[in-house]
Parts: structure tokens; sequence; C-alpha cells
């Protein structure tokens, strides 16, 4: 009524739809198909500069890379989420409104096809030579095998019932006739693949919310027990609890690399990665010893261990101006390319009366160069050598403020041992001790130990996910390959012959419609005497 | 699979020179193809006009005789198959792509498709002396995908000749497999190796072989749609009564035609590309820990599936069918080159290993 009057009133604009009716036409734009194809584009042109520029979820440091070599850009990309793409506004809105139409799209159709698989195939037409795929065969009366009129009824009915067909026989004003459908399942297999992909998205949000992800460092000979301390970095899930955390443990007892050496183009490339481990499911149970490889992670009570990294871990003991131990341990050094030549860095603010502080490479196989450098030939560790400068001062720990440990910061240190000072650089090889001038303290390398980077990643949607998505592609299949189509059989008497039309009709894609049609003719031919056939009249075109 | 990888069995070098030798022959065995296929379109496009001619006089006589006014140019037959202004051509190349009575009467063609199997012999012996010289799949690199994913296209093409009359696209295909052939031995050289441990997986021969598989088939789609494209043009002109300037196409099936065979190889393809994206997500989780992270190879493999499921429901939406259907698969074909070759060898991502 309200609306009535309001258009009444401005007769001359567009027609005021209220606030029901807007929804409602927004609701129809939203779900119609032309709108879902735009957003469908739109959402692969929107994951594009995901590919472009770094991304905090991948990398983290590359962002923070950019955003220095880009001063002026930079923020304006970051503004625009251009580093979080994928949880960015701009694309979440693209998709939710893609599955929000996906919703209202399937919905009804779902009702559709429900209320499809309850009726029965539709009424014959009276004129079948206007769809497509006709044909007119004549019975051929007086032979031994020709069939009445119930005989043919019934023989169609059981052809095609054999043929995967729906079929309703048909008795009318035209005369007597058989109606079928086939390929129902099309429909079925099509809503299945995207019911599913709505349950990949679920599940890979819901999963996310309730897992976390974790990396750890871990040394030969060292331990890892799950527990949130444990980690060098996490990242809990939304919902995520620490109580949730399973008690494993996981040991590296050996850490193996196979190098190619066969090869010569190939030489010293990796060939294979092997972590020699004991877990133990919790703190009661015995340890098991098992492989973890780059393609085989560890899967313990539902989280998985990955092997995401490795590298040189020398062990070193550094003893101060006083003569105690101020650090012993493996330091973890990050190798830089692919001989493993590796950078370390250590801090010993123990150290007294000065903190002390090292930085230099792990070279695995030192060779001398002709230009007196040494640098590694190998990865492998044949002749390990640490080469390092040192510095004592103030190492800036106190500060509070939260330090790289890959890095050293040299502000408030003196340089103690450099190649272009009197003491020159340290230069250890295994089992070697270095006394620093000015009686600061000594350094030794003990040995050379491997470590091993591990990712932990717990997921509970996993196992969801690998379903929905088997059932979008088996739905997938379905919906393309399985033909739905109709065929109506009549009986006519025409100037006393009997003759059998029948007709094809695809719904959707039918590419062997056609073939369907030959099929049944030669089915029909085999059943009944039939003669002279009139196909196709009018499809020879002028 | 061995879980010492000290057992990796020795690299066979001199059967990978081999296979390197075998692969330049067959790249100069392709271009000999090339040839053939290019002189079939000019000299078939010679003897068609002959043709047409004949039959026009022909025609009119008929047309004369019934006492039949204007015959309209362009028209649809009862089934919804174009009706082609060039008659004759009907005759030699069939809208269902069927071998007909006159296909058999192009030499040049023959000659072509013979050479091509003599090509794609060469071809198969480089790429399986290759495997057998590294004991594994032979696709570990660039290099690997080029020349495995043009034996594929190849084989496809000459497989797929047995049922259909698809020697206008020859040209085309054999020009592909030349370009990937010639890229991957002067832009990729890689001498036979062991896969690195990251892709020592079972999940390589399933991923990878799908992939590209079905690469090859968009191949072929998109060569339908290209050509769709022009034929539509075409018969555009022929219709308004202008020259036609491209009287080569009339080798080629009518625009129609070609866009429901394309719409046919690219729901398979499809459904190939939706198994290799999950197929991949599975290994990448078994690898990496998590099913999806968008690394730039990822991100692209779902922008080629969404521009080819953007190109199904084209085709489903009214309006949206023919040319511009035709563009989405287009465009999508695009997006897979640029993930095959842009991807690899600028974007840095996890699955950079495998590029160069």
């Amino acid at each position: 009524m309200a609306k009535n009057k309001r258009n009444a009133k401005n007769a001359g604009d567009a027609p005021a739809l209220g606030f029901v009716g807007s929804m409602r036409w927004i609701w129809t734009q939203l779900t119609s198909m032309p709108t879902a194809l735009f957003l469908l584009l739109l959402l692969a042109v929107a994951a594009v500069p995901g590919s472009i520029f770094p991304q905090r979820s991948a990398n983290p440091e590359v962002v923070v890379q950019y955003l220095e070599q880009h001063p002026v850009a930079g923020p304006w990309l970051d503004k625009f989420q251009m580093f979080e793409v994928y949880s960015s506004v701009w694309f979440s809105a693209i998709y939710l409104l893609l599955f929000i139409s996906l919703v209202g799209c399937i919905l009804p159709r779902i009702k559709k096809h429900a209320k499809a698989l309850r009726t029965p195939p539709p009424r014959t037409p009276a004129k079948m030579q206007r769809l497509p795929q006709y044909t007119s065969l004549e019975i051929i009366e007086g032979e031994s095998d020709t069939p009445d009129d119930d005989q043919v009824i019934e023989d169609t009915y059981k052809i095609l019932k054999k043929r995967g067909y729906r079929v309703e026989r048909r008795k009318d004003a035209t005369g007597r006739s058989v109606a079928a459908e086939r390929g129902y399942i099309r429909e079925i297999g099509n809503i299945l693949f995207h019911v599913s992909l709505l349950g990949v998205l679920a599940a890979a949000g819901i999963g996310q919310s309730f897992g976390y992800g974790g990396q750890r460092v871990l040394v030969e000979g060292e331990t890892f027990v799950n527990s949130l301390v444990a980690y060098d970095s996490f990242t809990p899930g939304s919902s995520f609890s620490a109580d949730d955390l399973p008690g494993y443990s996981v040991k590296l007892d050996k850490f193996d690399i196979v190098f190619d050496r066969e090869s010569k183009d190939y030489f010293g490339q990796p060939i294979d990665f092997t972590a020699h481990v004991q877990v133990r499911k919790d703190a009661d149970s015995q340890p098991v010893e098992e492989e973890l490889k780059v393609n085989k992670p560890l899967r313990i009570n539902g989280a998985d261990v990955y092997l995401v990294g490795n590298g040189y871990a020398p062990v070193v003991t550094v003893r101060d101006g006083k003569g105690n131990i101020s650090y012993s341990g493996p330091l973890v050094s990050v190798p830089q390319d692919s001989v493993y030549t590796s950078l370390m860095v250590l801090k010993v603010p123990d150290a007294s009366p000065e903190q002390l502080g090292f930085q230099g490479f792990l070279l695995p196989t030192a060779v001398i160069g002709e230009d007196n450098i040494s640098r590694s030939a190998d990865p492998n560790a044949i002749n390990p050598l640490l080469q390092l400068n040192s510095f004592y001062g103030d190492l800036g720990l106190d500060s509070g403020n939260p330090q790289n440990v890959y890095v050293l910061d040299t502000d408030k240190m003196k340089e103690l041992n450099n190649r272009n000072l009197k003491a020159g650089g340290i230069s250890l090889a295994a089992g070697e001790t270095y006394e620093l001038p000015n009686n600061l303290g000594s350094i030794t390398f003990d040995d050379l130990k491997r470590y091993v980077a591990l990712d932990v990643n717990y997921d509970p949607g996993k196992l969801p996910i690998a379903i929905f998505a088997g059932l979008a592609l088996l739905g997938l299949i379905v919906s393309m390959f399985t033909p739905r189509r109709r065929v109506w059989v009549k009986l006519i008497n025409e100037d006393g012959k009997r003759k059998i039309e029948y007709a094809l009709l695809a719904r959707g894609e039918d590419p062997r419609l056609e073939r369907e049609a030959v099929e049944l003719q030669k089915i029909f031919d085999k059943a009944w005497p039939l003669a002279s056939q009139e196909q196709d009249l009018g499809a020879v075109n002028g | 699979m061995g879980s010492n990888a000290g057992a990796l069995e020795p690299i066979n070098e001199t059967l990978g020179m081999y296979s390197q030798l075998f692969m330049l022959l067959a790249a100069m065995a392709y271009v000999v193809v090339f040839v053939f296929f290019a002189l079939d379109l000019a000299k078939s496009n010679k003897t068609i006009a002959e043709m047409d001619a004949a039959a026009l006089k022909e025609d009119e006589k008929l047309l004369v005789g019934a006492g039949v006014g204007s015959v309209s140019k362009m028209g649809r037959g009862r089934r919804g198959e174009e009706v082609r202004p060039d008659r004759v051509s009907e005759d030699i190349v069939s809208d269902k792509m069927n071998y007909t009575k006159l296909s058999a009467n192009r030499p040049m063609a023959r000659i072509a498709v013979a050479l091509m199997w003599l090509a794609m012999l060469l071809h198969g012996f480089a790429v399986v002396s290759r495997a057998f010289a590294a004991h594994r799949v032979p696709w570990g690199n660039m290099y690997e995908f080029m020349t495995t994913g043009a034996l594929v296209v190849s084989v496809v093409y000459l497989v797929v000749l047995f049922f259909k009359d698809l020697r206008f696209v020859g040209s085309f295909i054999s020009g592909l497999v030349t370009l990937m052939l010639c890229s991957a031995t002067i832009g990729f050289p890689t001498p036979v190796g062991h896969l690195v441990p990251a892709l020592q997986s079972p999940w390589i021969v399933i991923h990878v072989s799908i992939a590209v598989a079905a690469s090859a088939l968009f191949a072929i789609s998109f060569a339908m749609n290209v050509l769709q494209l022009i034929q539509h043009a075409r018969m555009k002109r022929i219709a308004t009564g202008q020259q036609d300037k491209l009287p080569f196409m009339r080798l080629v099936p009518g625009a129609g035609a070609l866009e429901n065979f394309a719409y046919r190889i690219n729901t398979i393809s499809f459904v190939m590309w939706t198994f290799t994206v999950i197929a991949g997500a599975i290994w990448a989780e078994a690898a990496w820990g998590r099913y999806w992270g968008w690394d730039p190879k990822e991100v692209w493999s779902f922008v080629i599936w969404v521009v080819y499921a953007g190109y199904l429901h084209a085709r489903a939406t009214g309006g949206w069918t023919g040319p511009r259907s035709a563009w989405l698969s287009i465009i999508g074909f695009l997006c897979v080159v640029f993930n095959f070759t842009i991807v690899n060898i600028f974007f840095n991502g996890l699955h950079s290993y495998a590029g160069v």
C-alpha cells in the first residue's frame, strides 16, 4: 500500500522499492549469474598482487626490506594491504560476496532439483519435429515379429529404462507415448561441487582458528619438548589455547646430508636430507626412532613436524678476562651459499670485565685462495674453520629492546680482532683456542654439529578440507560428464501406417546427443521391423 | 622409495648426451613439419578456391532451374550449425571435424602428419632416454617440463588426428612444439641430474604429469578459440558483403563448431587442472606443512582455475557465449603460459628450485 502511494507521488522517478524491495533487488542482482561471473573474474584479478608484492604471511622480513627500499610507494601499498592481500578487506569482500552469491544461487537450485527429482518426465510435445534429433520410423506390418501397440510401448519402456532413463508411459488425445529423462545426477554433481567449495572454505577457516604453527631450531643432541617456551616463534589461531599442546618430544640424534659426488654438473648439490630422531608421544612413553625427511613429516598426536632447513652449529667455549666460562654450547650459523659458508654471531653478555661480541663465518671446508683469503670449497665439513672478528664493550642488550640474534650491534663496542688491526682476525680450526688481546679472554672451537629448522603445524581443518576437496572434484566430474537429456517416443497412426516418432532434447551441454539418437535407432531397429527413415526434415538447408 | 638416498642410482651421462642430441634432431624435424603444414594451407586454399568457382557456376544453373530467388548467405541449420558461405570447404572440412571424402586430397598435409610421427618418435626417444639416464620421471626442472610438455602436446595431437581431422591447427601445434623445444634447449639447457630433495616425492609423478597434460589440452583449446575469433570476424565481413581477406580460413570449421570443440576440451582440462591443484595442495602439505600458502605459483594456479571457471560459467550464461567466452579461454591460456614461464623464472617462491 505504502509503496503504491509513493510510486504515485514520484511518477517520473524510478519506482521506489521500499526497504524490503531494495533488499530483494540487491539479492536478485547479487545472486544472478552475470554478477557471479563478474565476482569470479574480479577474484582472479585481485589475487595477482599477492604474487607481485612480498606477503607478510610468507616472508615478513622481505616485506620489511621492501618498505625500506621503497620509502614512498611502500607505505601507500601497505595502506592498501598489498602485503597481506589474502587477508585484506578488499580480497575478503570479493570472496565473501562471491560465496554469498553462490549460496543464493545454490539454494533455489537445490529446491528446484529436489522437486524435479519427484516430478515425472515432462509432457510429450505435440510437434516433435521441432526438437533436435528428431527421427520417424515406420513399422513394417505383417512380419512375424511385428509388435502390437502395447508391445511397442512396453519395449520402449524397457529399452529406455535399461539406458538409465526415468520413464513414464503416456496416453492422451494424440496417442500413446513414452517420456523419459536421464542425468538428474548432473545437477546433483553440480550442487555437490559448489557446496563442497563452501565446505573447503569453512573447514579452512575453522581449522586455522583452532590450530597453531611454530618454528624451532634443533641442534644434534638437543631435545624439543612441545610447549610454548620451546618454540623460537609461535603463531596460535584465534581459538587456540596453550593447554591444547600435546606433550610429545623430539630428540635429534643425527642429521645426514647426501651430496652429489658423481655428476660433474651438480657436484656438491644436496640430494638427500635425513634427520634421525627419537620421538616420545608423551612424557611416559618409550622413545621411537624415526626418520624425518623433506617430503616425509613426523605426524605426532595430530601435529605435524616438517624439516624446512638446516645448517651448521659450531660448538664454542668463551672464557672471559677472569678465566670464567661465560659461554659454552652450539651456536646456530646461517648458511649463505651452496657450500655452506655460514654467518655466525656470538654475543657474550656475561663476560667481564667487558662484554664480548664475535661475528664472522664458518667455512666447512676451508681452502686458501690465491688472494690469500680463505673460502669454503665444499658443503661437507672436511676442514672446518671459524673466521671471526671480535669486539668488546656494551652489547646493548640492557636497553630492553628486542634484538636480532643474528646481528651484532657494534655501536657501543670497540674492535678487538679484525684483519685490518694489528691483532688480526681470529682463525680457528676445530679444537683450537685463541687468546683475545688485552687479556679479555679466549675462544675455543670445540666441535661442529648440524642443526635442523623445524616447522610444527597443527590444523584440525586438514582432514575436512581434504574430504571436501575430494567431494568437489567428484561433483565436478559428474556435472561435467553426465549428460542430462530427455527422450520422447511416440506411436502414431498416419494414413493407416503405424510410425514411431522420437526426439531427443539436451538440457545443458551435451555433445553426444546425436550419438545417443543413433544408438537408440539401432536398438529400435533390432527390436522391431522398421522401414523408411525420415530423418531431420528440413535440415538440408537452401 | 628407498629410505637411504645414498642408494640413488648413478646418472647415465652418456645416455643423457644422446637424449640432448635427439632433442635437437626432433626440433629440426618439427620445423620441417611446420613448413609442410604451412604449404598445405597455401595449396589447399588455392584448390578450394578453384573448386568453389566451379561449384558456384553449377549452383547458379541449379538456382535458375529451380526458380529460387535470392539465397541468404548466412543462415542457421536446424541443428544450430552454421551454414557457411564458402560451401565447398564444407565438404573438405566438416563442422564435426570428421574426415570426409575430399579431405584425403591434401598431399602436403599428409606428408606433414607422416613427418610429425617421425619427429614425435625422435622426441619421444629423447624424453624417455633422459628418464632412463636419470632413473626418474623426466620433469624435474624447466628444461624437462618444456620438452616433456611438448611431447605430450605432440602425442595428444597425433592421437586425436586418428579420430578428428584437426590438420587445420597443424601449423599452430608444430610451431608451438618447435618453440617449446627451442626455448628449452636455448633458454634452460640443463644437464641430466638427480632431483633435489624437495622434489623427491611420489607426488611429482601425479601432480606434474597431470599439470603438463592439462596445459597441453589448454593449448589445443586456445588454438581453437583463436581460430574461432578469426572465423567469427571473417564470417561477419563476408555476411556484410565484404571481401574475404583470409581465404585460408576455408580450411577451418565454422566458429560455432570451433567453440563447441574448444569447450569440450576445456571441460576435460578444467577437471584435470582442478586435480592438479588438489594434488599440489596435498604435496605442499607433506613438504611445507600447509595445503595452501599463496606462493606465487599457487596464486597463478588459482588465477588459472578461476579464469577457466569463469569461462565455464560464461558458456552457461546468456549473452556470454561466442567471442566473449573465447576471450576468457584465451586469457586462461595466457595465464598458463605466464605461470609456466614468467612465474618460474622471475617470481621468488617455494617453487623456484624447479625453475632454472
